[in-house]
Parts: C-alpha cells; structure tokens; sequence
C-alpha cells in the first residue's frame, strides 16, 4: 500500500468530516424569536463517525475494492445474443412480439402500473432524443428540458387560446421545439464541449424562468390547468361527452364506462409515439448523415477535411433532439393536463443525461434499458424518497465503477467478411 | 494546377509561413520536405483554409480558393490525407469510406469504393471491421482510399509514412505512383525525404516557415545541402 495511497484516504475522510459537520453536526433552529446554533447529537455523531470511517476505508483499500467490483460477471449482452446471420431472421419476429406484448399488456395489470408505464415511456422519447445529441453526435447538451417545456407549453397554449386537438399540436409542438432548438444551436454549435454545455445549461433556466415569469399568457407558477386529452377519431374518454354532441368513447362503443379506458389509450399512444421516434431515429441512423454525427463526434478535423459542413451537421443532430423532446413535451402536456414550470426544473435534464450515460452513449437498446430502471428504481423505492438523489448518485458511482461503458455498450457490427 | 503565390500564415501573433510560393502542375507529384515544426502542414491546412492565409492568393485550376470556406475548398476536387491519419475510429472501413463520398450519389460512390478496395485488398477484407481496432498501416491505407473516395483531382498527403513499417511504407510509395498513373495530381509531404524526392518529379525545402530550395526530384536528392540536413548525409 503505497504512501500516497494513504494520505488520498485520510484527505477524503478530512473532506468527509468537514461537510458533514457543516450540514449535519450544526444547525439553526428557532427557538422563539431567536435563531440559535445547536449540535448535533450524540447518536448522529455516532453515524458521522461511522460515515467517515467508510470513506477513509473505501479510499485506502479502493484498489481491492475495484478488483472486487472487476468479480462480478457482466452479463454480456452481446454473446447472449444469437449469431449476426440468425439475428437477422429473428429480429422482426423479436420485434413483433415486443409489439405484441406491449399492446395486451396493459389490458392485464393494475391502473397504476399503466400510468408508470406511460411514464417510462415518456422518458425513453427523452432518452433517445438526448441520444441523438450526446450519443452520437457527442454535444453535451444540459438544458435538454429546455425543449420538452417548449412542446409542452406549445400544446398547451394551442389548445388553451385555439383549442386546437392534440394531433394538430403534435408536430407542430415537434417543430417548435425543433426551431428553438435551430435558434439555439446556430450561434452555440460553434462553442466546445465545455462552453457548449454551460449555455445549453444556461437556456434550460432561461425557458424555465421565462415561463415562470411570463404570467400573462402561461399562467406563471400556477401553470396551465385543464388541457385537453387526446381524443380517438374525435371520441372523448370522459363520462360525458364535454362538446356538445360528441358521443363518449364508451358510449360509442355501448360499453359501460371505466376511468381505466383512458389510461390504456394514452399509454398506447405513448407507444404509438415510441415506437415511430425509433423508427426515425433508426432511419436517419442508416442515412449518410446518421453517419456523419458519428464521425462529427470522433474527428471534427478530418470531416472537415472531407468537406463536411460542421455546423450544420451539429445543427441537424441538435434540431432533431429538440424535435423529439417537443414531441414528448406535447404528450406529457396532454396525459397530465396540467403543468407548470415545476415540471421543467434542472433535475429532469440531469436525469435525462443519466438515461443517455447509463444506457451507453450511443445504443438504443441501452437507452430504452435505462429509462426503464431510472422510472421504475424511484417508484420501487417509494419508502426511500427522500434519500432519493442519495441513491440516484450512488447508483451512478457504483454503474460508473461496474461499467463505465454503459449497460448495453454501443454496438457495431465487427465481423469479418469469410473470403 | 495548384498555384500558391506569396501567403503568409499566422497563429494569432506568431507568424508560421513567410512569403511561400508553391506550384503544383497537372499530373506532377510534388513533394515538400522540411524539419519538425517548418511549417509543412500548415501549409497544407492553409490550402485547405484551415486556417486562411493573412496574405497572398492560392489558386486551385484557375480559381481563387484562398477566401473560401474549408467545406467549400474541398468540394472542388481537392482531397488531403491529413497528418496522422484521422479515420474515425467509431465507424467501419465500410462507413469510413462512404464518408469520403459524403456528396457523391451512392452509385458512383459504390463504384469509386471498389476502385479503392482494389488498390487496397486489405481493406476489402477488414471491411466491417472498426478503423480504431486496426493497425496503423491499415488506418494509413483507409486515410487514403477514404481520400479518394470524392474523386479528387488532387490528392495532398500530409507525412502518410509516418510510424510505418519500411514494407507498408514502401507500399504507401507505390499507391501514390499509381494514383499519379491514373492522373491524380499529388503534393506530397515528407519527413521520409530520401524515398519521397525518388518519386517526385520536383520538390520543394521548408525551413522556418520559408521556402530556401526549389528543384527538380533528383537534382535535390543530390544537392549537398539537402543531403547534409535531410537525408543523412
Ligand atoms: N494551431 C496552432 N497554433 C499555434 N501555433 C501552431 C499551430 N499549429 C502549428 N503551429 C506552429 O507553427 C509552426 C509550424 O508547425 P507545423 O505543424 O506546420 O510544422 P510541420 O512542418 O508540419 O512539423 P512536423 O514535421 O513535426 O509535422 C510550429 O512552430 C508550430 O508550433
Ligand atoms: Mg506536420
């Protein structure tokens, strides 16, 4: 064990102490009018302590720790996976039964479970916009919530002043967000990864505070409440048929009415929505210019000396990310119908990253992967919910330390043509 | 072909080139040699307008290049294989190839592509292989085939020997005389200076950012001063 293995242990555990006796072992408390400094006591001391003996251990014998961590098997994805040729014939029948699975699903499970259901979805739509930008075109974009507030706000304004149905606003609120997006990224592409990531982080304030400021027409704080569902060929879910003359889906149907309907038709919109992002993104993907994000990411210079127009490269992947976020923005608007500035804090965009980072940077699979445990995790975990960014960040620590390359690491075909 | 009269190039205060003047004729193969830092491959990123001469004008087949952009420049038949290869290593031979033809159909790119994998058999058999995961010799090789791929009139390779092998290097040399066969113009620099004036019709001498020696190939591979600093003497 080498000295400066040591001294790094007693630093961290230093640090270790000094945080924990400014937020745990000190605090203000009222007493009367007085504001008065009070210890800790003697049983959360008992807990510090203990804190910092695990940071000083963890630190000295990090090395065996990560052997330790290096032990557990990591299920390769890739070799459980059949053979390139059979992949081939098997993938649209894999597909197919995902598909098929996903539709009778929810007729089968709780309310509840739909609803959460919907969720994860809504955050895989995330997830694989931010991909475009992160993953594969490599700009590190942290105001990503930025663009889902502008889908969502572009939904619920239309249909608030216009009343315009959700499938009107759906692409339009893809091609706001895309233009905010465009807007954004024009004079920002040309910044570096460091400097790019401090004003897409500046923006996603910026949306934010302007929505919460800009009363007049977005309600401010208190946000916009009421906005429309999406209706089936113009058919309602509610009890009553809210215009005049509309039937109710159930009604319709000669059906007796069940607030359920209403949450399995929007979770298979939600994957309607899935589905057809993927379906794009993968389409690009195959495109020259899905290529080009690519190699943008791994040498600017040499696509540049191939005559590549670099900005509007960026531009392409950055516009698209945005696009699918508004899109999602739109649908988020819609399955609550209510939201507010609340909803488009910092965090989400954190969160966001985190799909991307943890899925591995690039695979669609892994993101999907991903936003599914980074929406399941925090419900299982309903108990823990205040030590929820606790375990956010300890998760990541220990992903970071299991595999830096995400669960299911980008993959491109490496096979050798047989003579 | 390639005219470059009288540029100088500064990084912000520090001044790289000095009143260089470079001619590069139809069909020639032009070698540029130089000691580290004469500023060989600024010249050849100043051609490309990355980053644009402060002063002087370079004309590429009788038009000015020497204000266009850098994406512009190299969509009018102007190829370069940069210093140290650049393939982008996340993407196959495959994709980095059809890279090179980013604004070509895909007909014609297919055609060019199979052009280059003859040249290159060994890039037909790694051709769903990454670029990172290959040898430096096969990067070296895909550099230039992905060069070719725009069908380039002219061809400019910064130090393509480099770190190579004297069998692989002597392979590079032999694909260059045969792009020049088939009518691609070359400027060709080299830190290689022994086996690059061999095939060079003419050569130029950077030193400090100054060209001192102009001459054909073989009179320069003889001159005494060449000799003496670059082919060890
Ligand atoms: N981006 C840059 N910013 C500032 N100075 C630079 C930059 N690039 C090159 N230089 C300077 O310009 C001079 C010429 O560099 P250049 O890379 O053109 O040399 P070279 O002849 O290609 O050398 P080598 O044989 O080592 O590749 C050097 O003094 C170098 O320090
Ligand atoms: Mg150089």
């Amino acid at each position: 064990m080498s000295n400066s293995k040591f001294y790094n242990a007693i630093f961290a555990a230093g640090i270790t102490l000094i945080l924990a006796c400014l937020m745990i072992g000190i605090k203000l408390d009222n007493e009367g009018a007085q504001l008065a400094v009070k210890g800790a006591t003697a049983e959360q001391w008992g807990w510090i302590g203990l804190g910092i003996a695990i940071v000083f251990f963890s630190q000295l014998f990090s090395s065996q720790i990560d052997a330790m961590f290096g032990k557990i098997p990591k299920p390769n994805l890739g070799a459980m996976l059949p053979e390139e040729r059979k992949m081939a014939t098997l993938k649209p029948w894999l597909i197919a039964a995902v598909v098929v699975i996903m539709l009778i699903w929810p007729f089968m499970v709780s309310r509840g479970s739909v609803d959460l259901a919907t969720l994860t979805l809504i955050y895989i739509m995330l997830g694989l916009g931010l991909n475009i930008v992160v993953g594969l075109a490599g700009l590190l974009d942290l105001g990503f919530v930025a663009f889902y507030a502008v889908g969502a706000y572009t939904y619920a304004l239309l249909s608030e002043y216009f009343g315009l149905s959700f499938w009107a606003c759906l692409p339009i609120s893809a091609g706001m967000a895309a233009l905010f997006g465009f807007i954004l990224g024009f004079p920002v592409l040309r910044l570096r990864g460091d400097y790019l990531a401090i004003v897409t982080l500046g923006f996603g304030e910026i949306i934010r505070i302007l929505l919460n400021n800009w009363s007049a027409v977005t309600g401010g704080p208190s946000g916009i409440s009421g906005i429309a569902k999406p209706t089936l060929f113009g058919l309602e879910f509610t009890r009553r048929a809210k215009e005049e003359g509309n039937v109710p889906f159930h009604e319709f149907l000669g059906i007796d009415y069940s607030s359920s309907y209403k949450v399995i038709f929007l979770y298979l919109i939600a994957v309607l929505l899935v589905l057809f992002v993927i379906y794009v993104i993968n389409r690009l993907m195959r495109m020259p210019i899905g290529r080009a994000w690519e190699a943008l990411r791994d040498d600017e210079i040499a696509c540049r000396s191939l005559g590549l127009n670099r900005t509007a490269i960026k531009l392409s992947a950055f516009t698209l990310g945005a696009s699918t976020a508004g899109f999602a923005g739109s649908f988020f608007a819609a399955r609550q119908g209510f939201i507010s500035p609340e909803s488009f804090i910092f965090i989400e965009s954190a969160i966001i990253l985190a799909i991307v980072v943890l899925g591995g940077m690039g695979s669609q699979v892994g993101v999907i992967l991903a936003a599914i445990v980074m929406t399941i995790l925090p419900e299982l975990a309903r108990e823990f919910s205040e030590y929820r960014m606790l375990l956010f960040g300890l998760l990541m620590v220990l992903m970071m330390r299991w595999r830096p390359e995400g669960l299911v690491p980008m993959k491109r075909p490496h096979l050798e043509l047989k003579q | 072909m390639l005219r470059i009269n009288n540029i100088n190039t500064h990084y912000g205060q520090i001044q790289a080139l000095h009143d260089v003047s470079v001619e590069v004729k139809k069909g020639e193969i032009v070698t540029l040699i130089g000691a580290n830092g004469a500023g060989k491959t600024t010249l050849m990123m100043t051609i490309c307008g990355d980053p644009q001469a402060s002063s002087g004008k370079i004309h590429f087949d009788g038009e000015d290049i020497s204000r266009l952009t850098t994406a512009k420049i190299m969509q009018k038949g102007l190829a370069i294989v940069p210093e140290g290869r650049r393939v982008f290593s996340g993407l196959t031979v495959e994709e980095n190839l059809y890279m090179g033809s980013y604004y070509r159909s895909k007909a014609e790119a297919a055609e060019t592509a199979e052009h280059v994998l003859e040249l290159f058999p060994r890039l037909r058999e790694r051709f769903s292989q990454r670029a990172g995961t290959m040898s430096g010799g096969e990067q070296q090789m895909l550099a230039i085939g992905r060069a070719m791929m725009s069908k380039p009139r002219m061809i400019l390779l910064d130090e393509p020997s480099l770190g190579l092998a004297p069998i692989i290097i002597q392979q590079i040399f032999d694909i260059i005389q045969k792009l020049r066969d088939e009518g691609v113009t070359i400027f060709l620099v080299e830190q290689n200076a022994n086996q690059a004036l061999r095939i060079a019709d003419r050569g130029y001498v950077l030193e400090n950012g100054r060209v001192v020696l102009e001459d054909s190939g073989d009179a320069l591979l003889t001159n005494e001063a060449v000799q003496q600093a670059y082919l060890g003497g």
